[in-house]
Order: structure tokens, then sequence, then C-alpha cells
């Protein structure tokens, strides 16, 4: 099973090798991983999707939470959230082709962002399933190179994420 | 007045109690080790730096306190790896100071230069790098308070050379605040009610316990509770010395090499109260088949042990100190629960204990000086006082079962990580911690090899460990699976080994040895007696196995017993 993560991290270096050691060193998967800073400079969000059932979510929930520099670990399995990701994608582009990769640029309100004589560069963004159709849309003309954010995910309605401290979690019943 | 990072750093060492280092030098340590040159602080320099982090393990398995280790750059860095990773997978609190190449080289491949910081960061707690004088105090405040809360374990604090040159102003900080680290002491009051009422309708319970009873000083409520309640106890490797080892509550330890009445009281226990243990594979067997007829109560401070390995019914996270001690009041104030929980776990209790006597731990004495023996005699010659450090195999797994560890803090052993070469520089910490305690390591012939050198630092510091070597002439352990599981092909395991007794006495320490039965007694009193360091080289029958076992990968029932 799919499933996003969010992790808000002091923002130091070597806190990067230390999320990403975890995941090699425990054989969980990273499908993708987004980090950058936030509001507040000393912290960082990193987004990572993962795969694995629910066992292995509960693992490597917990496993982040244990390490020092993580400051809270949001789940979204139980969250309504929006999640986006931007692509870019260099596609074939000649006389025959480009008038209909413009429309289609436009239907999916994406951007051409660089042209050359035989290709298009495009920048799109949106959550997976317009991603994955548009891309299959393009994929007959020819793709020539792709580049992918990772999503970036964030809780939906007036909810945000509490910058407190760590508390200690003797009032939760699993820990 | 400004002060170089080489005395802030002692003068915060001495602000946080520390009174004994083990360490050695090199050129990234030079000023570090010119300001120690003029301090309190005992600095017991080794002969390799694993054993440094060993000796400081031991150190701090003996005492309770942080053990502390210093060490150079590079080739010393990375020779603490082995150390660090034994002390992480056993949870014990060390601080290890490495010193780095200067600030400006860093990155930059030079002389005597490694990445220790990106080395250890899987096998430590949390690690730092100190790139200004200014954050060194916090730092290493930050270092010690780590290490020693929660579930304890190993930080390493990386210094460069011009760090601890540079000047800096000395000022400890007096409390530490980390807002991403809060350790849970506190067990959720709920949950524990909801695990004493799957206690008082148990019929077959068994506690299980590790060592988290003895790093939270929990032996004496684990006692308590048992007695209260008269529910049979097993220990992991670690657990030892957290339940008395002859108590008659006591069923010995569990897993590969436990004992017939622990594998089968968790084989047919229908609730397993787990304390400060984390259902490691050589404790389960085969998980699939691990306790099946067992409700799962599980007290431990670190949530990412529970249900990790076996699923647990009713997780409690919190320190188990303050677990048992909220469930022994529990037991105190609710009578009503509890009152018929004696007659209806009766049964039970009779029944684990014909097996703990139809099936005892047992060896036959025919064929040579059995290792076994020689364990019985070093429990009843010592009374069960001394404090004993094991090395990795067969002696490990006789020391644990043949031993009768009666208190806490006195069974060293690298139980995770497994690491040959532990023992001997954890006993000269022990040793270290405890000067007039008995401190012996019971070792093997191949064990004490991997760390052979620091017998000169036990003779240079005049530290009077005993080294027992059951000496079998071969890597026991495996030898005993090859026997077992690969027709008896020999390879690798068949070594030579020096004459011990030479050894020692080249070190300038005291060598003995022993061939027969007979000798056993009275050449250990001799040698315990002796205020030197001594290797006494027994030798042992060759060809003896450890039993009973359970085969990797079987379930703890299918025991093999001798």
């Amino acid at each position: 099973m799919r499933h996003t993560i969010s992790v808000l991290v002091e923002n130091e270096f070597g806190v990067l090798s230390r999320i990403s050691g975890l995941f090699s060193g425990r054989g969980f998967n990273i499908e993708s991983l987004c980090v950058a800073e936030t509001l507040d400079p000393t912290v960082s969000t990193m987004t990572i999707v993962t795969t694995g059932d629910d066992a292995i979510i509960e693992q490597i929930l917990k496993q982040l939470n244990k390490l020092i520099n993580v400051i809270k670990v949001i789940d979204f399995r139980d969250t309504d959230y929006v999640s986006r990701e931007m692509v870019l994608v260099k596609v074939n582009a000649d006389e025959k082709t480009r008038e209909e990769i413009l429309r289609m640029v436009e239907i999916f309100r994406g951007k051409i962002i660089d042209v050359s004589q035989k290709t298009y560069t495009i920048m799109i963004t949106g959550d997976e399933e317009k991603l994955r159709a548009f891309l299959a849309l393009v994929r007959p003309l020819g793709i020539k190179e792709l580049v992918r954010t990772g999503p970036i995910a964030m809780a939906r309605g007036d909810k945000t994420i509490k910058m407190k401290d760590k508390q200690p979690k003797g009032g939760s019943e699993d820990g | 007045m400004k002060k170089t990072g080489a005395q802030i750093f002692v003068e915060s060492l001495i602000a946080e109690g520390i009174d004994t280092i083990f360490c050695y030098p090199g050129g990234a340590t030079l000023y570090i080790t010119d300001a120690l040159g003029d301090c309190d602080i005992r600095q017991i320099v080794v002969r390799h730096e694993q054993g440094a982090v060993h000796a400081s393990d031991g150190y701090a398995r003996a005492s309770g306190k942080v053990g502390v280790s210093l060490v150079t750059s590079g080739p010393g860095a990375t020779n603490t790896v082995t150390g660090i990773a034994t002390a992480y997978m056993d949870s014990i609190p060390l601080v290890i100071f490495s010193c780095q190449v200067n600030t400006a080289l860093i990155g930059n491949d030079a002389f005597q230069e490694a990445d220790i910081v990106g080395i250890t960061r899987p096998c430590t707690k949390h690690n730092y790098l100190v790139k200004d004088v200014k954050d060194l105090t916090r730092i290493i405040k930050e270092a010690f308070h780590i290490a020693r809360s929660g579930r304890p374990g190993p930080v390493l604090v990386d210094i460069p050379k011009d760090v601890s040159a540079s000047l800096g102003e000395f000022k400890y900080p007096d409390k530490v605040h980390i807002r991403s680290y809060q350790p849970t002491y506190f067990g959720h009051t709920g949950q524990i009610q909801r695990a004493m009422r799957e206690i008082a309708s148990a019929k077959r319970p068994v506690l299980y316990t590790g060592g988290g009873i003895i790093l939270s000083d929990a032996s004496h409520e684990l006692t308590k509770f048992a007695e209260a309640l008269s529910i049979p106890v097993t220990n992991t490797l670690m657990g030892l010395g957290g339940f008395p080892g002859n108590h008659h509550l006591f069923l010995g330890m569990l897993g590969m090499h436990g004992t017939y009445a622990a594998n089968m009281a968790i084989t047919e226990s229908d609730l397993i109260i787990a304390m400060g243990a984390r259902f490691d594979d050589r404790a389960t067997g085969k998980t699939d088949e691990f306790a099946p007829h067992a409700r799962v109560i599980h007290v431990d401070i670190d949530p990412t042990s529970i249900s990790k390995n076996i699923k647990v019914d009713v997780p409690i996270v919190g320190d188990t100190k303050n677990v048992l001690h909220k469930m022994l009041e529990i037991i105190a104030e609710d009578k009503e629960s509890f009152k018929d929980f004696q007659t209806s776990t009766d049964e039970w209790r009779k029944k684990v204990a014909k097996w703990k006597k139809d099936f005892p731990l047992t060896y036959q004495r025919n064929g040579g000086l059995k290792p076994q023996y020689v364990i019985e005699r070093i429990y009843e010659i010592t009374k069960g006082k001394a404090i004993i450090a094991t090395e990795v195999g067969q002696n490990q797994m006789w020391a644990a079962q043949f031993y009768k560890f009666l208190k806490p803090r006195t069974m060293l052993t690298s139980g995770g990580l497994g690491t040959m070469g532990y023992g001997f520089p954890a006993a000269i910490g022990a040793q270290v911690a405890f000067p007039k305690s008995l401190v012996i390591d019971i070792a093997g012939d191949g064990s004490i090899q991997m760390n052979i050198q620091e017998l000169a630092t036990a003779v240079q510091h005049k530290l009077p460990v005993k080294v027992v070597i059951l000496n079998n002439g071969f890597l026991g352990m495996v030898r005993q699976w090859q026997e077992l599981f690969y027709e008896k092909r020999y390879t690798w395991t068949c070594l030579p080994c020096p004459d011990f007794v030479k050894v020692a006495e080249a070190y300038g320490a005291a060598g003995y040895r022993i061939d027969k039965e007979e000798e056993v007694d009275m050449v250990l009193k001799e040698a315990f007696r002796n205020n030197q360091p001594a290797f006494i080289d027994v030798h042992v029958d060759p060809l003896e196995c450890v039993y009973p076992m359970v085969p990797a990968g079987a379930s703890l029932k299918e025991m093999l017993l001798v």
C-alpha cells in the first residue's frame, strides 16, 4: 500500500542522511522524498512516499519519531489531505504535433517553459492521476526526458501542524 | 577568561561528574590530551581503540554510569565502530569523543581523516560534529543527556583539532532542552489497568524480562511483583541478573540455548508479560510459532520495540521501574481482583516446576574436563558474588546457563551484536569501576585473541581481572553448528592457539593451566586470590556442545536436549 508521510525535522546538516539511512538500513522503501525549509527557517519538512503493509508503516512512523532530530511525524492515513507534484517533461515537437501539444498543455493547465527546434519542455503540476493521464497522452509523441519532484502534502481545511515540542507519550495508548 | 576548546572540554567532563575515561592518543587529540595532563580525571590508556569503547561499556554496565572514551581521528575513530555498535544493540549509555582533522580540511581526504559521524550514524543513538567552539559545552551536555535518558545508547561527539585549539568561554549549561526529544517514562494508566485485568484473568502467565529491567534498576520491583503473584520468570541473555538466578520462580534463560522449562513455559503460556525485552530472534525462535496460545503485554520505553517482531495485545510505553511500581500499587489496592489468582494459577506453577525438575540443565561428565563443570565451580567458589564478563560463543552460553546471576549488573555480555573480544576489555572497565570486586572474563580460546592486547592495560593499571579461557582448540559455537548441520566438516574453525600461560607471563600477568577436574578448584582459588591479572587456560573437552539447542528457524518447543 502506498502511503504519504510528512516529517518535520531540525534544519541541520546530516538530517537527510539520518532519514534516508534509516529507510535503507531497515529495508523500507522510499518512492519519493521531497525536502525544503518551512515558514520557520529552523525547521524543514520532508514529504516521503513509501509502501508497506500496516505493520511496516507503523514501524516506519515509530522509527522516524525515534530519531533525535525529528520534531514531528505526520501520518496522513487518518487525515483528509491534498497532495501535489510537479513534472518537467521534454517531448518531441515538430510542425505536425506542436499545435496538438499546445492544446493538451492548455487543457491540463500546464506551461511550456522552454522551446527548441525539435522539442517543447512542459511544466505541469497536479495529483498523481492527473500527471499519469497527461503523460499517457504525450508518451506517443516521444518523451525525451522526464523529471519529477515527488509529491508534497498538506492536510485539508483549517488544520495546521502544531509546532510545539515533542511530548512524552504516556498519554497515548500505543505510544 | 577565554579558554581553549581542549580546556573547555576537560571542564565540561568535570562539570558532568566524569571521573574516568578510556582513551588512546593521536595527532588530533593532542590539545585535549595535553589539557587532560593535569586534571583529576582517571585516564585509562588502552592498547586498541576498540578496547577503549568496550572498557567504557563494561564500566557503564557494571556501574550504571555513562562510560566515556576518547580517541583520535581516522583509524582511531573507525576502530571504535565495533564497540559503538555493540553498545547500541544492548542500549548501553556511552559517550565517545573522537577527534577530527581541522575543520578546513574536512572533506579533503586529509591525513587520518574519516567521516566518523557518517560512519556511526546507524549505530549511535545520536552523533555530533562540533563545528564551533561556542557549541562545545551545549553539545557535550546534550550528548550525556541523550546517552543516559530514555532507551540509553551510545552518542558520538566528533571534535576537530582546530576547535580544541580555538578560544571560547566556559559556561556549562545546567539544563538541556531538545524540542524534538522527550522520552516517555510513565506508562499510560489506562493501559496499565488493562494489563492488570489481563493478568488477573490469566491461568498460565509468565514474565519474560530483559535488559530493560537492569537499565532502569527495576530488579527489586520485578522480584516483588513476581513474588506478589507467584508468576514464573524467564530472562533473556541481557536480562540475567535482573531476577535472582537461584529464586524458586526462576526458569532460567529462554531461547536458542534456553532451558526446557523456560521454552515450554513460553510455548504453553496464555499470557506473556514482557518487560524491557525486545523479542529478539535468538529468544523467540520461529516467530509464527512463538507462544501460540498467549496474549502479550509488553512494557518498553522504546515504542519501536513494541509489535516489531511479535504482535502485542497490551502495549505500554514507559520505564519498567515506574510501570512495575504502578502495577504493585494496583495489586495492593485491588485485592478483590487477585483473590483467586493463586488458586487459578496453581496448576500452572506445578506444571512449570515439573518441567524444571524433570529437564534441568545438565551435561555428561565422561570424556574429559567439561566446560560446564568449570562454570559451576566458578559459581560455587565465588558464591555468585563475582562480576562476570563473557566473550561470545559457547563460553557465553555456558556462562549464561551454569552461573547463577544473583544481582543486576553482574553479567556483562554482548547480547545483541555478539561481539567476540568484548569480554576482556569490558571486564577491565568493570574492574576500574569496582577495584575491590572479583571480575572474571569467561572466554574462549578464539575470542580472547580478539582483544588480547588489553592485557598490557590491565597490567599497567594493576587491574586484577581473571580470564578463564575455556580452551577447546576450536571456534566452538561455529564448530557445533558444523557438527550438527554441516556433516562435521570443520572448515575454518580449528585454529591453533598460542601458549596462554606464556602469553600472560610475557605481559607481566599470572598464567595458570588446568587439564583435569581435580585441579579446577585449587587453581581457580589461587588465581582468584592473586592480586595480579591472570589468564587461566583451561583445557576442556574439545567436542562439547551447548544444549539444549533450538535449531535456527525452528520453534522454541523443538529443542535438542543433551
